[in-house]
């Protein structure tokens, strides 16, 4: 039932991507800090693509949550892209989308570099 | 008042008569006279131009009197500016001569080049101690700040079937508001309002220690009006002298609606209801005033849509331009009109600032809390019996994981109704946090106790209801996520679940039955999103 979660970092000609794809919940901690880590190793803005992400709750959140004070605490930008609109409602209402932009897709994301 | 040294030749050595006198011991320093603002010597100084000799001088002057009395013969003015800065007093010469021309003019001289030189040090030392006093008051104000903003609750309970909002808005001086919530057995609520007269540093240190009493003796007891009257018995012999608290402390029933509070000389709630605006009396005297004071105690039930309204007193003494106080009848009148999204918080806020002008200095701590039965357990009762059809019912075991099964059922059973795709998806995830907190917080995570969901439709709404096997602990009080401070780290990141649900869904609603809750999630039918 479960998709297992998946994170792995990308480049692209906006930066750094990591790549998210299966559940985000608090099972997605590790991977994703690890990867979101290994694209920050250079100073520059970070891209989340969600495009991959089935589901997310709120212990989930809690892991953006944590992802977006890591980058804060560094001055570091977090933008990212590929939401559905229920999701990037989800992040309106809990205000995640004040602290990262969110784009369309990753064109309309690395574009606005 | 001016500052005067003077040496005057001894005619005895005063301490010991066997002591050979030496040049230093025909001196001696004596106590400076000052010559006071006003007096008739002061003119003459300033008018002088040079030292003026006193032998011959003839002045009607209490402060001459006394200098000529301490054997001054001659005084050298010291002015800077106009004014009389200081003077230098000499008795006789030590040759017992006359001071001469020449002594005068030295002399004169001498002053001449003095009196900058103490203005100008006299003018560094002012604006030292300005300076000192204007940092102190700057770090007290922080301190008194800091202390307040740390003490007052960070998040706002969020509970099914009610709306909890506040405003807290320190004025410059940051005076002694504040207001707390209290959770207590049972699903009760303890809400606090209060005033500590003062400001700065001695209100907030004051507002501290009655916070913590309050806390303390709210577990004790289950009356509001024993909480008050034993915090008032501890407060009395701590609290410094003309120093007293305001406040108001009401202990609801969240899921019977029932109010009970008791008030120490706060500001009356108001609460409007359908039929008008009500005023909650219960007397009191404040707080740490007198000892062995009792405290009525009222209640009142609330109904479904009643809406409280506590405030302080920073907002009904507040000022216009003109002088004009906005008062108890225009605070009335504002909470009897019932504002755009309910947001009774902002249209009082506003209300205020429209009153006052939004860019003047705001004279006291602005408070409000506010509490709304959005629905009662009748209500709830009355739906339970209007089930309307019941399309499926299934359980899951309290495993992390299955609010997904929950979900996918629920989606499958809902999607032949027609529902629009956001509020489709807006439900499907207000499902899954509800079971979440079923299995974690009500079963605490034990696979053998499952969750038990129903879906049902009415011609207007879709209602899933879940329902947990209780003898976990009690769902928590929901808080509206403050997300600066988990950014900051200074809380945890989590903590999303049960104010998703209640942002998701058109309503919540919560009842008990034995140890089991059910939560119901309603979704209208037809909704713009």
């Amino acid at each position: 039932m479960e998709s297992l979660f998946e994170a792995t970092v990308a480049e692209s000609d906006g930066g750094p991507v990591v790549v998210m794809s299966g559940t985000v919940n608090r099972a997605a901690k590790e991977a994703l800090e690890a990867a979101y880590h290994e694209a920050t190793s250079e100073p520059g803005r970070v891209l989340l693509d969600f495009s991959g992400a089935d589901y997310i709750n709120s212990t989930g959140i809690a892991v953006i949550v944590g992802i977006l004070a890591m980058a804060r605490a560094e001055d570091r930008v977090v933008a990212a892209f590929g939401l559905t609109d229920h999701y990037r409602e989800v992040f309106n209402i809990t205000r995640l989308a004040d602290f990262m932009t969110i784009y369309d897709d990753e064109t309309a994301a690395v574009a606005a570099r | 008042m001016v500052q005067v040294m003077k040496r005057r030749r001894t005619e005895k050595e005063p301490s010991s008569a066997t002591a050979a006198p030496t040049p230093e011991s025909k001196t001696r320093l004596i106590e400076a006279i000052p010559v006071p603002p006003g007096d008739p010597l002061e003119t003459l100084l300033l008018s002088s131009g040079g030292p003026v000799g006193l032998r011959d001088l003839e002045l009607e002057s209490e402060a001459l009197a006394s200098i000529r009395g301490a054997g001054v013969e001659l005084i050298v003015p010291l002015i800077g500016q106009g004014e009389l800065l200081g003077a230098l007093y000499l008795g006789p010469r030590l040759s017992d001569q006359p001071y001469s021309t020449d002594d005068r003019r030295l002399l004169g001289s001498l002053a001449s080049q003095v009196a900058p030189a103490m203005k100008v040090a006299q003018l560094v030392r002012e604006q030292q101690a300005e300076a000192k006093e204007r940092e102190r008051i700057h770090q007290e104000l922080q301190v008194a700040a800091l202390i307040q903003q740390t003490l007052l609750p960070k998040e706002l309970p969020a509970i099914p079937g009610w709306h909890v909002d506040a405003f807290y808005r320190p004025a410059r001086a940051v005076g002694g508001d504040f207001y707390d919530f209290i959770g207590l057995d049972d699903g009760r609520l303890g809400v606090v309002i209060g005033d500590v007269t003062d400001k700065g540093v001695p209100a907030a240190l004051v507002m501290a220690t009655c916070r913590s009493m309050l806390r303390a003796a709210a577990q004790r007891h289950t009356s509001p009006s024993a909480v008050l009257a034993d915090v008032n018995e501890a407060l009395v012999p701590e609290i410094p002298p003309a120093m007293f608290v305001t406040c108001l402390y009401a202990i609801i029933d969240t899921e019977a609606g029932e109010l009970v509070f008791a008030n120490a000389g706060h500001n009356l709630p108001y609460v409007r209801t359908a039929d008008g605006v009500i005023e909650l009396r219960a007397t009191g005297m404040p707080l740490g005033l007198m000892p062995a004071m009792p405290y009525d105690e009222k209640s009142y039930s609330m109904a479904s849509g009643e809406v409280m309204v506590l405030t302080s007193d920073g907002i009904t003494e507040a000022h216009d331009p003109d002088g004009e106080m906005y008062g108890f009848s225009r605070l009335m009148s504002r909470v009897a009109r019932k504002p755009s999204n309910d947001d009774m918080v902002a249209a009082v806020v506003r209300d205020l600032e429209e009153f006052t002008g939004a860019d003047v200095e705001q004279e006291d701590d602005i408070t409000l809390v506010v509490v709304r039965r959005t629905s009662s357990a009748q209500d709830s009762a009355e739906t339970f019996e209007d089930t309307g059809r019941v399309l499926d019912t299934f359980t899951v075991a309290s495993e992390e994981g299955n609010e997904r099964i929950a979900i996918d059922r629920v989606t499958a059973v809902i999607v032949p109704l027609g529902l629009n795709s956001s509020r489709l998806e807006r439900l499907k995830t207000a499902v899954g946090e509800t079971v979440m907190n079923a299995m974690e917080h009500g079963n605490d995570n034990r696979p053998e106790l499952d969750v038990g969901v129903e879906v049902s439709a009415t011609e207007q709404s879709i209602i899933v209801r879940v329902t947990d096997r209780g003898g976990g602990r009690p769902i928590p009080e929901a808080m509206t996520p403050d997300l600066e401070a988990k950014l900051a780290g200074e809380q945890t990141p989590r903590g999303w679940g049960l104010f998703l649900i209640e942002q998701m869904v058109d309503d919540v609603r919560s009842t008990r039955e034995g140890g089991a809750h059910t939560i119901e999630l309603i979704m209208n039918r037809e909704g713009s999103t």
